[in-house]
């Protein structure tokens, strides 16, 4: 499992770092940073929450 | 259950079918939308869609197409009544749709002026039709005129003063966004707006729309009036459920649920017409009329009718809420419940930088949180809203 952020439609809303801030951090400049690209198939119920509740849907999971 | 129906194709409609074809259900769906449109996403109808940065195609909701959850649609059609005992819908034109489970999500539709008349000019924004008509009349340079200064409203001014139009913003309250935001941070949005060159009056009464052919201007109760070439009514939505006054189903303000959103044996609500008792916040009635909670209940609301109704200790919904608004270059984010009776602080920044957390507490407890231009701090405050901390938990992450 990869995950893909399309940051042209990012706005740094930080949902996704609200359900799974081990995965991705929006930062104090206001950009989102992705600390596990390649998180482990464990996380994969919060990454498709992080997905579908992502207000751009920017993220998206490749396999 | 054999057969479910959907009423209602947006955000919480889609996220139901959805959700019941992941958990496995392999009957039939049928899906009943108002709307011509499969399901788009709503908030860029007043931010980059009408800028003219994004286009229709852009906003469609579920890029990789609808087929694979082989659902049969039912478009541009709507459902005019529901007969419980019956287990059947009617639609406009009087088709009959059976189902076994219910998920009822027709959401809201704008509020309207008292004698509100119809003129080429005049607006109201929920659709995609909506939003496309308004953008094409934004092309010529007209004189705006915004009626109400809600999400809507606010978000609608902000873009048009970014395509450069004459923008003026009237609101009856003393404060813009006091319903969502409380007076003191109305009126932080309030002076962003007039930095950014809107004409802001408040307090003021609109007593009539007139023009001939097509709007000319706002009449004032004071008497006066605003010329206008384009004037947008944004003074918040209704649900949409005068097609269930007959049903049988509790109405009051929404389509009024258990605290698993269960409105009738084998009926589940989602969206903007559910209202429901959230446990978080000691049971309060809330209906919600944001995009996250269209996507969470939708997917809530599913499970929840796909474990029948003898899931007596199905999880209750308890979200914490979340709404989100940019405006200008401000990103202005609220979590759990603001409102002006609560304890207020101010962490994070200043209301002079237009960046900084404002949380609300009650009863010992952080309930509420809005930031301006602070995302990482407001998703780390929902966090604690979600864990019921307290006041003092949310002053030591304040602190920082």
């Amino acid at each position: 499992m990869k995950i893909v952020v399309d940051f042209d439609k990012c706005k740094s809303n930080a949902v996704c770092m609200g359900i799974a801030p081990e995965i991705f951090e929006v930062r104090d400049d206001n950009f989102l940073y992705v600390l596990q690209e390649e998180p482990p198939e464990s996380a994969r119920g919060l990454v498709e929450e992080a997905v579908r509740d992502c207000p751009t849907q920017a993220i998206s999971i490749v396999d | 259950m054999q057969s479910i129906a959907v009423v209602g194709t947006s955000l919480a409609g889609l996220r139901a079918i959805e959700t019941l074809r992941r958990e496995g259900f392999d009957g039939r769906i049928v899906a009943i939308g108002g709307e011509s449109h499969l399901p788009y996403d709503r908030p860029p109808l007043s931010k980059d869609l009408l800028a003219g940065i994004s286009d229709a195609v852009d906003i469609v909701l579920r890029k990789q197409g609808v087929d694979d959850l082989d659902v049969e649609w039912i478009l541009g059609t709507r459902a005019t009544s529901l007969d419980l005992g019956a287990r059947e819908l009617t639609l406009a034109g009087d088709a009959r749709v059976a189902f076994d489970g219910l998920v009822l999500a027709t959401g809201s539709t704008p509020r309207r002026l008292p004698d509100q008349p119809a003129l080429p000019g005049l607006f109201t924004l929920r659709t995609l039709d909506d939003a496309l008509a308004l953008r094409a009349q934004l092309e010529a340079g007209p004189k705006v005129v915004v009626i109400g200064a809600g999400f809507i409203g606010a978000e609608v001014a902000a873009t048009c003063r970014g395509r450069g139009l004459d923008v003026t913003v009237l609101e009856a309250l003393p404060q813009p966004m006091v319903r969502g935001l409380g007076p003191e941070l109305g009126e932080v949005v309030g002076e962003l707006h007039r930095d950014h060159g809107v004409e802001l009056r408040t307090g003021v009464q609109v007593e009539g729309i007139e023009g001939t052919d097509r709007v000319e201007r706002v009449r004032l109760g004071d008497g006066t009036a605003i010329d206008a070439d384009v004037v947008l009514v944004g003074i918040g939505v209704v649900p949409e459920t005068a097609w269930l006054e007959s049903s049988g189903l509790t109405i009051d303000n929404g389509v009024v649920c258990d605290e698993t959103c269960v409105a009738a044996p084998g009926v589940v609500a989602a969206g903007d017409l559910a209202r429901w008792p959230n446990p978080l916040f000691d049971g309060q009635m809330m209906r919600l009329e944001h995009w996250t909670n269209a996507t969470e209940q939708g997917v809530y609301a599913a499970r929840r009718l796909l474990a029948g109704d003898d899931a007596a200790d199905f999880p209750a919904f308890a979200p914490v809420p979340f709404v989100w608004s940019d405006q200008y270059d401000r990103k202005i984010q609220t979590v759990g419940v603001v409102s002006a009776d609560s304890d207020l602080h101010v962490a994070h920044g200043s209301y002079a930088e237009r960046q900084f957390v404002a949380l609300f507490g009650r009863d010992g407890r952080i309930v509420g949180a809005l930031g301006f231009n602070r995302a990482r701090q407001v998703m780390q405050y929902r966090r604690l809203i979600a864990e019921r901390a307290g006041w003092d938990d949310a002053m030591e992450l304040a602190r920082g």
